[in-house]
């Protein structure tokens, strides 16, 4: 039978399985071949706590969702098109995810009555009609993964750990994807293990030869490469890039980076890409706790580094007190908070924005630190190196803010040339006369940066209060109130070091909606549709958080009504009342999972309507 | 005896004297406070260190002990209850060549730094910790510590404390260190020796000093220090030599099956020949550990001095040594290569 290739404009596929069925692989290689092949690709991987639940159960389904488009999209889609479920469990928890006439690829030979029974199947929905809304490609994937593989030498539990690259050649035969980088992964992956590579390599191709082979698939997609500025690309992760960009600042700066953490999901990645640098001079200590691990980054930038430390939520719970102090003793820090799913442990594996007011306002004292959030993977480079250039140069602790679902997505990123990345420029106090631990600079309030080592400039910093200019510990009421002041002025003026607001679409009008961190690729491409529907509907997106942009004041006022959209219960639209006296509404959603697209899109619906 | 490696490398060894380690700032512990001696010999010994001003770094946490850095002209850091050590490791790791030093107290090392205390001595940085112990918590006026004795009254122990002490030592070689002694804030030329000691030793040095604390917990220490008990309850350690004590140097330790017994060398059945020698560079902690636990065996004396002290690579030396072999594979850092790395593709 002669197939059909159909052109699509963008597909969205999502692999779900067992926590050990491979789908974040698989995922990950689908990713590189559709972002090699020039489509846009933004991806959300989506997994338990539990490393390995039960086989077959609920609970232990991990997921990996994947768009690609000819065009240039900003979310890993709403609904998908394809879902390839490896087990009755991961049917059940994805199928309510999958388009009505959708692909759904299945490995039948899981689909027997144990399976069913654990996933809570009273009768199997490969027979009893259920499925009939859908395309149902019932695919003996064990079957066939172990007659591909039956004359290799490795156990059957091993043959069946090949079957998601069986998988995965079947969606690239359907994508029209070549193989050649996914086989070279499995060569680089499993260097150690040559049978490995015989197998994987095997089931790969087997499952592409199956693709063309069944009578089943009567057509196949092509996705053409989408419209991408000039440049070098690579695909990058958000933690990936968050690395990436501290290595950047510190090489810049000529600042040693010394990062101290402690494993916690989802910032523990950081820690890993960070440790297999040091030969750029990059240390990392993986501390005893917390606190620790901000300690550390806090000495280091006594000693004249460039300290860094990275948790989640709970984490910084921890270390705010020690943040504090970094605020007080005025040293150049940066903490990054991959925010998750909260309060206490809350949902360790799951994405929430509900972070911004512990940030803000979770230390003791008038305390004031600059916040700046990443809003998408490849943006967490540039946010970060931004952070690392405001720290230095304002001598102040800075928050990065990230997101599970930030950290752990994907995209196509534009290698930026390092010769265009902003200077940090760093100038350590040597000279003797006239020299006070807490001088000012005039223009941003910054006290001078001494090295220990320094002849003639000892001098004592810590958590006291601190008289003004000499840094002696002071109790003095009007000293204490015009340090206070003073520390909450230096960190004002980052707002005049920092780039005016864009707005996307009409400068005033009906309705704005204000955005910030992660969900900016579902409120763009809200806003977007919007606008391509004729609807009057803005977009402005905050990268820093603290201080906030001198003209937002200025840009809400222009609009009859302001929308902020978050992953929590209205943090930023209490600072935004709070900060303009505006009646700004909210969107919000806590359950773990990003904005869709179109919960984006009803709301401003409901808004404009209001209007009209 | 085995060569020490010696610690911080002296810089340019400037004639300096006590006068130029005090800061401009009055010193303010309550008088006759048992801080006023640690900060004084302190002062004193440094000159004879032969290290540059600039090169010291004094951290401490929260507590009395920790305003000492305010009282130092060399560079220092007050931070954090209990944190000291984790400041510390950073401000070292970042520059091994400052001579770090970190203040701490019996709340602030043992009660809310207990984790990084134990942390610090197991990574073996090159890191002296005096540790100002006085049984008590005093600038909070007066409530028990975690060495505070059971039974201790106190204002938040009306009743007597139910709790168990640490045994400090102990603890410090349970956690690997690699250097640990302990000497008196009343003995000043031991105490000048043990500070020198300890900065000598290359890795985490740990001195605990006993401090009397005259306001909330007057004279906890007396036995171990005033001229009338002092003999009779205290044995000094020293490399090599047998372990004797009293005030006529009439009374020695001697190794009963497990158990340390106080023997006399007058009455004819022992002589010096069947006491205990102190070696403090034995290879296992065994001794060590041995002769900490004596601290708490009654009518055995308390002892004073170097308990163990041996050689083992620092944790910056390890780090160094990993970056240099980072680069030796990979070469320097290149971040326009490291930016490329993996899967690239051009859009024209």
């Amino acid at each position: 039978m002669k197939k059909q290739i159909q052109t699509i404009e963008e597909a969205t596929i999502l692999f779900a399985g067992d926590s050990g069925d491979g789908s974040q692989i698989i995922g990950t290689q689908m990713t590189e071949a559709s972002a090699i092949a020039g489509n846009d690709v933004a991806t959300l991987p989506d997994y338990p706590a539990e490393i390995r639940a039960p086989a077959g159960s609920l609970a232990g389904i991990s997921g990996f969702q994947l768009h690609f488009s000819s065009e240039t999209i900003h979310t890993p889609g709403d609904a998908c098109d394809v879902l390839v479920a490896m087990n009755p469990a991961a049917l059940k928890v994805n199928i309510d995810n999958l388009k009505p006439n959708g692909i759904l690829m299945v490995n039948s030979n899981n689909f027997a009555s144990r399976n069913l029974r654990l996933a809570g199947y009273e009768s199997n929905p490969l027979e009893d009609g259920s499925l009939e809304r859908f395309q149902v490609y019932s695919v003996e994937l064990t079957r066939l993964t172990r007659a591909a593989l039956k004359d290799t030498d490795l156990s059957q539990r091993e043959v069946d750990r090949c079957k998601n690259f069986f998988a995965v050649g079947m969606i690239f035969w359907l994508y029209n994807r070549p193989m050649e980088n996914t086989l070279k992964f499995i060569k680089e992956r499993y260097s150690n293990k040559p049978e490995y590579v015989e197998a994987n390599t095997l089931a790969l191709k087997a499952g592409n030869v199956y693709g063309d082979a069944t009578e089943q698939f009567a057509t196949t997609y092509v996705v053409e490469p989408a419209e991408f500025p000039p440049g070098k690309y690579r695909n990058i992760e958000g933690n990936m890039a968050t690395a990436l960009g501290l290595v950047a600042a510190s090489q810049k700066s000529g600042l040693q980076l010394v990062y101290g953490s402690y494993p916690i999901t989802p910032a523990s990645s950081i820690l890993h890409a960070l440790a297999n640098h040091k030969e750029f001079g990059v240390v990392t200590m993986q501390m005893e706790d917390e606190i620790a691990a901000i300690g550390v980054a806090i000495g280091a930038a006594f000693s004249g580094a460039l300290g860094a430390t990275g948790s989640s939520g709970p984490g910084l719970a921890l270390k705010s007190e020690a943040l504090n102090l970094a605020m007080i003793a005025e040293l150049p820090i940066v903490v990054c908070n991959i925010q998750r799913a909260g309060p206490s442990t809350g949902m360790p594996t799951k994405t929430e924005q509900a972070d911004l007011l512990q940030m803000y306002y979770g230390r003791n004292g008038e305390s004031p630190v600059p916040i700046i959030a990443a809003s998408r993977p490849s943006d967490c480079f540039e946010a970060i190196y931004e952070a690392c250039r405001i720290a230095v140069k304002f001598m102040t602790p800075v928050i990065f803010l990230s997101d599970l679902y930030v950290a752990f997505g994907a995209e196509p990123w534009r290698i930026p040339e390092v010769s265009d990345l902003d200077a940090i420029d760093v100038n350590f106090r040597t000279e003797l006369e006239g020299f006070h631990p807490y001088l000012r600079d005039e223009d941003t309030l910054a006290r001078p940066w001494v090295k220990p080592g320094t002849p003639g400039l000892e001098h004592r910093i810590g958590g006291l209060e601190k008289a003004d200019v000499t840094g002696n510990v002071s109790y003095d009421p009007d000293n204490h109130e015009q340090m206070t002041h003073i520390r909450a002025e230096k960190v004002a003026r980052i707002a005049d070091d920092i780039p005016p607001m864009e707005v996307f679409g009409p400068e005033e009008g009906n309705l704005l909606v204000l955005s910030w961190g992660g969900t900016f690729g579902a409120v763009r491409t809200a806003v977007e549709r919007k606008q391509g529907n004729g609807a009057c509907v803005s977009h402005a997106h905050l990268r820093y958080l603290n201080p906030l942009p001198k003209d937002l004041g200025g840009i809400l006022e222009r609009y009859h009504q302001v929308l902020v959209p978050e992953l929590n219960l209205g943090q930023l639209k209490q600072l935004i009342r709070a900060e303009y006296l505006i009646a700004a509404k909210g969107l919000n959603k806590v359950q773990g999972q990003p904005f869709h697209v179109f919960e984006v899109e009803s709301k401003i619906d409901e808004l404009l309507e209001g209007e009209a | 005896m085995r060569q020490e490696i010696s610690g911080q490398v002296p810089g340019a060894a400037p004639t300096l004297t006590k006068r130029d380690f005090e800061s401009d700032q009055d010193v303010r512990w309550c008088p006759g406070c048992g801080d006023y001696s640690i900060l004084a010999q302190t002062q004193r010994i440094l000159p004879e260190l032969g290290i540059s001003k600039e090169n010291l770094v004094f951290i401490s946490g929260i507590g009395c002990s920790s305003r000492f850095p305010y009282y130092m002209d060399t560079y220092g850091f007050h931070t954090i209850h209990g944190r000291a050590p984790t400041i510390a490791a950073g401000v070292k790791i970042a520059n091994p060549d400052l001579s770090v030093w970190v203040i701490t107290g019996d709340g602030d090392a043992l009660s809310i730094g207990g984790n990084h205390f134990i942390h610090l001595m197991r990574r073996n940085l090159d890191i002296n910790v005096l540790l100002f112990n006085n049984r008590i918590y005093g600038l909070t006026k007066g409530q028990y510590s975690p060495t505070s004795e059971q039974g201790k009254v106190t204002y938040s122990t009306p009743m007597g404390s139910i709790e168990n002490p640490f045994n400090t030592i102990s603890l410090a070689l349970a956690s690997r260190v690699s250097f640990v002694a302990r000497s008196l804030d009343r003995d000043p030329d031991h105490l000048r020796r043990i500070i020198k000691a300890a900065f000598e030793h290359k890795g985490t040095s740990f001195v605990e000093i006993y401090q009397n604390c005259n306001v909330f917990n007057d004279g906890a220490f007396f036995q171990y220090t005033e001229k009338e008990t002092k003999a009779d309850n205290t044995v000094f350690l020293e490399h090599g030599e047998p372990l004797i004590f009293g005030k006529d140097q009439d009374k020695g330790i001697r190794l009963n099956e497990l158990r340390p017994e106080v023997v006399s060398l007058t009455g004819g059945q022992y002589t010096v020949d069947d006491l205990m020698v102190h070696d403090q560079y034995a290879d296992g902690p065994t001794l060590a550990h041995f002769f900490a636990r004596m601290t708490d065996i009654p009518n055995v004396p308390t002892p004073v001095g170097i308990f163990r002290s041996f050689n083992r690579p620092c944790y910056e030396d390890f780090m160094t040594q990993q970056g240099d072999a980072a680069k030796r594979a990979k070469g320097e850092g290149d971040l326009e290569a490291l930016l490329h790395t993996g899967d690239t593709w051009e859009i024209e």
